[in-house]
């Protein structure tokens, strides 16, 4: 398989001035990326996750030829972001969830036929590829109301359907889910998804919801302040960070000492004795059900599978103790520097 | 799914109609997006209109009982005033802050991801904004004028083809001056001071306030030759008003078509600089 993304030692700094004393302004530079090595390989769903500020706008940005990097080299689809921005937008798709690319006065069905003579698509491929998004996120209800009358779950379904109209190769989404209620995340979920068992797009999110990950990718890359911490599968992070299944029992009686069991450790004791919380190592759920059993009337029992945000969280916290580099502040905006 | 991520087929028609039917394209679209807001369009008609009955009093109150002042006659007069006040709205002399404010809020961002250079992309865009213009804010003012004063109606054949191609320049020039301003939001963040320094300029130094023409000679040549601004607003006017033989007509126009060649440049290598160090801050 060929890599459409590689990436090697990517850095991005910024110039912060911090005021110091009434007048005097003090430059700091603050590396938002800092060496970050990246390969994604054609038809991979990557998700690229990370703490505000720990640098995963910056690297699509720099990816997609928005912002030049300071050092280290980039390829997307074999060319260079930057030097070959207009010929790299032809064949990429992206969505930032919080910034529109659809024309604000004009209704969806406007934007997307200029879309078809700006990104120059045959008409008869922009019409079926048109015609599939209309169906599978359900567009017909609002293609005549102009952008701004739109809203966000409506505006983000038409931006995905903007970014995929020329049949990119690589489609990269900055928090596409961001602020949407509960069915349009469905709908967007269901349509990437479909969109990744088809195989031939390469699909790059940046994303807060752990779910939208948990769903839709099969590789993980963690980033704090602006390294990958982590890279590899969902079950790899668990195993790393000792995430373990628990089980809990809810027992009639309180027992005087909780027992303590071969295999499965005890995490911890709630309402007044009544819950036990095993972690589940070597010992099976069997086992540990039988010797709870003994001990009298077993009331109710679960198993919690480990959540993916704890591990996340965890790991968050981790990578912040061991750093003192403090993450910028962010204020929307575009400058030259 | 398939129909959907199927790599492009390169289409096989050559790369300039490409290129024209995208500029096209995105001069429909200006188009359409000014047609949208039809009563701001009303009320810009009727500000026009009206400033049209003040300037035409003070001007002809200036040519007084001789009827002529600085090489123009009274009908000559009426005529700058009246399609001056239609061609304002044309080269949109004031009130352009969109690509500023894109700037300030990051969503330039998405005009960069686009495979269209930001300036064409823009300057098609504005084309169809002056379209619409042409025939909503310039139409109007051209056509009340004539029902109030005695105008002057160009009598030579090239008037109206140098005319044509005086505004089309005009249009372009003024677009790219306001490109210009716009863009130094990349490095000031705020444009307002850049704003008020234009609108002040381009006011009094494109013949808006008054024809070019009352100036000393010596300024006059200064303002041309020195500064795009006479040839936003003035060079046009004085080319249909023919107040200067066909000779001087041409020489104004090609001295217009220069300019807006040196700032389309210019627009092209800001552009450039501000790219390669831009910042798009949060999310």
């Amino acid at each position: 398989m060929t890599d459409v993304i590689v990436a090697e030692g990517l850095r991005k700094e910024f110039t912060v001035r911090v005021r110091a004393g009434r007048l005097r302004r003090e430059k700091r530079r603050v590396a938002a990326v800092d060496g970050v090595d990246l390969r994604v390989a054609r038809g991979e769903m990557l998700g690229y996750i990370g703490p505000n500020g720990a640098g995963k706008s910056t690297t699509l940005k720099m990816l997609t030829g928005v912002l030049m990097p300071s050092a280290g080299e980039v390829r997307v689809c074999g060319l260079r972001p930057v030097a070959e921005r207009t010929r790299l937008a032809l064949r990429i798709g992206v969505v930032f969830g919080q910034r529109s690319q659809l024309w604000w006065d004009l209704p969806l069905r406007d934007s997307f036929a200029l879309l078809r003579h700006v990104y120059r698509v045959p008409a008869d491929a922009h019409a079926a590829r048109l015609r599939r998004c209309r169906s599978l996120l359900d567009l017909d209800a609002f293609l005549d109301v102009p952008v701004r009358q739109l809203s966000l779950g409506q505006r983000m379904r038409g931006e995905l359907t903007a970014a995929l109209l020329h049949g990119p190769e690589v489609l990269f989404l900055d928090e596409p889910t961001i602020g949407l209620d509960v069915v349009s995340r469905q709908a967007v979920r269901g349509f990437l998804a479909e969109l990744g068992r088809a195989g031939d797009t390469t699909l790059v999110l940046t994303t807060h919801d752990l779910a939208d990950i948990e769903r839709l990718c099969a590789r993980l890359v963690v980033v704090d302040h602006g390294r990958v911490v982590h890279d590899g599968s969902i079950a790899e992070l668990h195993r790393r960070y000792g995430s373990r299944r628990l089980l809990v029992a809810d027992l009639e009686t309180a027992p005087a000492r909780p027992p303590a069991l071969p295999g499965a450790p005890l995490e911890r004791v709630e309402a007044d004795g009544h819950r036990l919380v095993y972690a589940l190592e070597s010992a099976g759920v069997a086992d540990v059900v039988a010797a709870l059993a003994g001990l009298g009337a077993l009331r109710d029992v679960s198993i919690v599978e480990p959540d993916i945000e704890d591990v996340v969280a965890r790991l968050y916290r981790r990578e912040d103790q061991g750093c003192s580099i403090t993450s910028t502040a962010k204020v929307p905006g575009a400058s030259a520097s | 799914m398939g129909s959907v991520t199927a790599t492009v087929a390169p289409s096989r028609a050559p790369n300039v109609i490409l290129w024209f039917r995208t500029f096209k394209a995105i001069t429909g679209s200006g188009f359409r997006r000014y047609a949208t807001y039809r009563q701001a369009s009303v009320a810009g008609l009727v500000t026009n209109v009206v400033f049209g009955f003040l300037r035409c009093y003070v001007l002809l109150a200036a040519a007084g009982a001789a009827g002529t002042v600085a090489g123009y006659d009274r009908g000559q007069l009426a005529t700058f005033v009246w399609v001056s006040q239609g061609l304002l709205a044309v080269v949109l002399l004031w009130g352009w802050t969109e690509l500023a404010d894109r700037i300030r809020s990051g969503e330039v961002a998405a005009d960069l991801l686009r495979p269209v250079h930001p300036v064409t992309a823009y300057l098609a865009a504005d084309l169809g904004r002056a379209g619409h213009a042409v025939l909503v804010r310039m139409l109007p003012p051209v056509l009340v004028g004539p029902l109030f004063f005695e105008v002057h109606v160009p009598s030579r054949w090239a008037t109206g083809p140098l005319f044509a191609v005086s505004v089309l320049a005009a249009v372009v020039l003024c677009f790219g001056c306001r490109f210009l301003v716009n863009a130094t939001a990349y490095w000031l963040h705020d444009v307002r001071g850049a704003m008020i320094l234009w609108t002040v300029c381009s006011g009094v130094l494109a013949g808006l306030y008054f024809p070019l023409r009352f100036l000393p000679e010596w300024l006059q040549a200064v303002l041309w030759l020195g500064t795009p601004f006479p040839s936003l607003l003035q060079t046009p006017l004085d080319v249909l008003v023919e107040r200067d033989p066909t000779g001087v007509q041409v020489a104004l126009v090609g001295l217009q078509l220069a300019w807006t060649v040196v700032i389309l440049a210019a627009c092209r290598w800001v552009q450039r600089r501000a790219e390669r160090h831009l910042v798009v801050q949060g999310g």
